[in-house]
């Protein structure tokens, strides 16, 4: 609110237009992020919406198949949960102007990132079933696909996120950690996902 | 999305931005530039839809399918429905008067994200086109704009497969602009504004942007899904796959009713502007007004089942949205009490905008009214699927809605382009369309009582003369749109220099030039603290207020 008292000064019109600009140049761009998750988190709710549904009303949801595997996903969930505090560290080094640290603790996250979906890889090619086998097939390529989307796009970004962080060179430093910040917030959301999405096909 | 560019877009969006009429064919950054953008592409699809209308209407003014084919009625039909909803009302009641008028009503230079603002209007132009060419290359969608399977899973994939896309990029256009609007009027308020001080529309639009980022997702995802029903033969929807289809009415309707808020809403945010500057006198419980949006939103969104009461839904399923639907009418009705008390003892001008809304008023209690009989689970199995609930829509979203869009042309035409409108075109508008849409949907109610389905193409012979003088109905609604075109296209010539503030309203957009100048004012914005000060004493009313060092006025 300090920075607003030179409106008072209205001789100075200039200012007043500096002032006014920069009120309007705040920095919404988490925030419209923000908005934009809780969107992308309804469509998720929708997928797991139907799911449950299928699951609770639909005679047909063969019952033979819902033991999965389990140490495969719990491995997948453990890689996510740590890279999402890895992810943080890189935040907190940024923040500390360790530019070195940082990218080492980017990279790691990329790393478990692609390790999740390697990790996926083999699962998907390890089932009994296939897209199209029937309902309960399509619903769990389908949710884990949507999901595996996410992660594929979230790695995508880091790895920029990487790139740009190099320093000297790189755009994002502690001044502008916008980038850095949004992947870290879109981040976050794809493991929170994963939680839900692991209780709701794997365990239940 | 970078903060380079950020800096600078206010300056780019000056200075190399095209200027005159190029701008409006560019990818413009100014909020006012994309809002009149949303308006004339949301004009030019409701043209192309009400053509299709016609076509419907002539088609059934005889009991025989004889001037389309079945098929081709069934694709003119979804293309209308789909055009009039996802290209006209919910790109112009939100985008186009959105974008144009939240920034001046919050005191801001634009939206919170320019960029993301244009990239939301033009996903509409291909996203359109790709819908219409889709009829004359493979043959549109033939399921109604509802895409029920197994309906559509078994007719027609490619059309059916644009018309997911198609949707689906209007949907992400609407994610958008919700975020944008919700960023805009949430963040980007001028120091000193309050929540409470903000015109309705602020009101009406941040509640439409929360149905719309909550549940146009969830749209969003369940097209994906039968996309895949369709492409790659899953079976989600599909019963002989073991899947479900009354999950997809579920999801479908979990938008799709919160659709019609997302339609309406914005309305009845444009009608509490309009009616107190014509009247002179302030918007009447602005607080219970503001309560009432937000009953509204969180009721719109639990009510989605009364769409499916014949779809084999359970008994307590039946109760719960029965009472939450009547519970709409409570809000509801608050406001349209609002609206006559705002008329009451008014000074009133019957001028073209006014009486479109009070078009609407009249238009959407009847409405209204049946929208609480469907709500009711008895009548609403003997009507369901009838053309009773198409008159009953149709009272909503045209005589709701599009009345208010006209309305809102009248109105804010001067300050869009700096001339007035003729008046006198004007009202012979209202005239035809008043009288052409009730003469176009009232005889449908008593068509759907008597049973009359919808969404057929042949219907039996003694339902014809109902159904002519629908048609005729409709007849005049079409040629009610020629003065109205030829009016808005003159008047940008040739009509009368309307100056800075025409209407001597007090809402912030008439405090600038007319049309505005590119970052809306040439200093500070005003600081309008009472909208709707409209009879109070002058002294009383702060308009232009720089003193904002008021430490009880910097409190946000």
């Amino acid at each position: 609110m300090t920075t607003l008292s030179p409106i008072n000064s209205s001789s100075e019109e200039k200012s007043e237009e500096q002032v006014v600009n920069e009120q309007e140049h705040g920095d919404h761009r988490l925030f419209g992020l923000a908005a934009f998750l809780v969107a992308d988190g309804m469509t998720f709710a929708g997928f797991f919406a139907a799911y449950l549904t299928f699951k609770a009303v639909n005679p047909l949801l063969p019952d033979a198949i819902y033991e999965l595997e389990l140490p495969l996903p719990t491995l997948n969930t453990v890689l996510l949960l740590v890279s999402s505090a890895t992810f943080h560290r890189a935040g907190q080094a940024l923040r500390k102007d360790e530019a070195k640290l940082c990218q080492r603790w980017l990279l790691f996250t990329a790393g478990l990132g692609l390790a999740f979906l390697a990790s996926q890889m083999v699962e998907y090619f390890t089932l009994p079933f296939g897209l199209t086998d029937n309902l309960y097939a399509s619903t769990f390529y389908a949710l884990t696909g949507f999901h595996g989307l996410h992660v594929t796009l979230g790695a995508i970004m880091i790895l920029i996120v990487w790139w740009q962080a190099r320093q000297p060179g790189g755009r994002i430093t502690s001044e502008n950690p916008f980038p850095l910040e949004a992947a870290e917030l879109y981040w976050h959301f794809v493991d929170g996902i994963w939680v839900i999405l692991f209780i709701i096909l794997y365990l239940l | 999305m970078t903060t380079a560019s950020q800096q600078t877009h206010q300056s780019s969006s000056g200075s190399l931005q095209p200027k005159g009429w190029l701008k409006y064919f560019s990818f413009s950054l100014d909020h006012k530039v994309i809002g009149l953008q949303y308006l004339v592409c949301g004009f030019i699809f409701y043209l192309i839809g009400g053509s299709l209308a016609s076509a419907i209407r002539i088609e059934l003014s005889s009991p025989m399918s004889d001037f389309m084919a079945r098929d081709t009625y069934n694709q003119v039909l979804t293309l209308h429905g789909t055009i009039m909803i996802f290209l006209w009302i919910v790109p112009v009641v939100n985008g186009a008067f959105g974008n144009y008028l939240i920034p001046f009503y919050v005191g801001a230079r634009d939206m919170a994200f320019p960029r993301l603002n244009a990239v939301a209007f033009w996903l509409i132009p291909p996203a359109g086109l790709m819908l219409i060419t889709s009829y004359f290359i493979t043959g549109a969608a033939e399921s109604g704009w509802t895409a029920y399977p197994p309906l559509s899973i078994t007719t027609p994939a490619a059309g059916q497969i644009i018309w997911i896309l198609s949707v689906l990029l209007l949907g992400g256009s609407s994610i958008f602009g919700g975020i944008n609007f919700i960023a805009t009027i949430l963040k980007l308020r001028r120091p000193g504004l309050k929540l409470m001080q903000l015109p309705m529309y602020c009101w009406a639009m941040l509640g439409t942007s929360i149905l719309v980022v909550l549940s146009t997702p969830v749209l969003a995802g369940t097209l994906i899904l039968l996309s895949f029903d369709i492409v790659a033969h899953t079976g989600f929807f599909n019963p002989t796959l073991g899947g479900n289809v009354i999950v997809y009415q579920h999801l479908f309707w979990f938008y799709s009713h919160p659709a019609v808020y997302i339609m309406v809403l914005p309305a009845f945010g444009l009608v509490s502007e309009i009616l107190p500057v014509h009247c002179r006198k302030p918007l009447f419980g602005y607080s219970t007004m503001v309560y009432s949006i937000m009953a509204i939103v969180f009721l719109g969104l639990i009510v989605w089942a009364h769409h499916m009461f014949t779809s084999g839904t359970p008994p307590w399923m039946r109760l719960f949205f029965t009472i939450a639907t009547s519970f709409i009418a409570v809000p509801t009705g608050i406001k349209f009490f609002n609206w006559v008390a705002t008329l009451w003892g008014g000074r009133i001008s019957l001028n073209s905008a006014v009486l479109f809304s009070c078009g609407f008023i009249a238009n959407f209690v009847l409405g209204g009214i049946t929208g609480v009989a469907l709500a009711q689970v008895p009548f609403d199995i003997h009507v369901h699927d009838t053309y009773f609930v198409v008159a009953h829509f149709h009272y909503i979203v045209y005589g709701g809605s599009v009345f208010v869009i006209f309305s809102s042309i009248y109105h804010w035409y001067p300050k869009f382009t700096g001339r007035m409108l003729n008046e006198d075109l004007g009202r012979l508008h209202f005239l035809l369309t008043f009288l052409g849409f009730n003469l176009c949907f009232a005889p449908q109610h008593w068509l759907g009582l008597n049973g009359m389905p919808r969404r057929v193409a042949e219907y039996d012979p003694q339902f014809t003369f109902i159904n002519q003088l629908s048609s005729i109905g409709a007849l005049i609604m079409a040629l009610s749109t020629l003065p109205f075109l030829w009016n808005v296209i003159q008047s940008a010539f040739k009509g009368a220099i309307a100056g800075d503030n025409p209407w001597e309203a007090l809402t912030p957009e008439w405090l600038t030039t007319s049309p505005p100048p590119v970052e809306n004012w040439t200093g500070m914005a005003p600081l309008v603290k009472e909208p709707y000060g409209y009879g109070i004493k002058e002294e009383s009313i702060q308009i232009q207020s720089p003193d904002i060092s008021d430490p009880e006025n910097n409190k946000q």
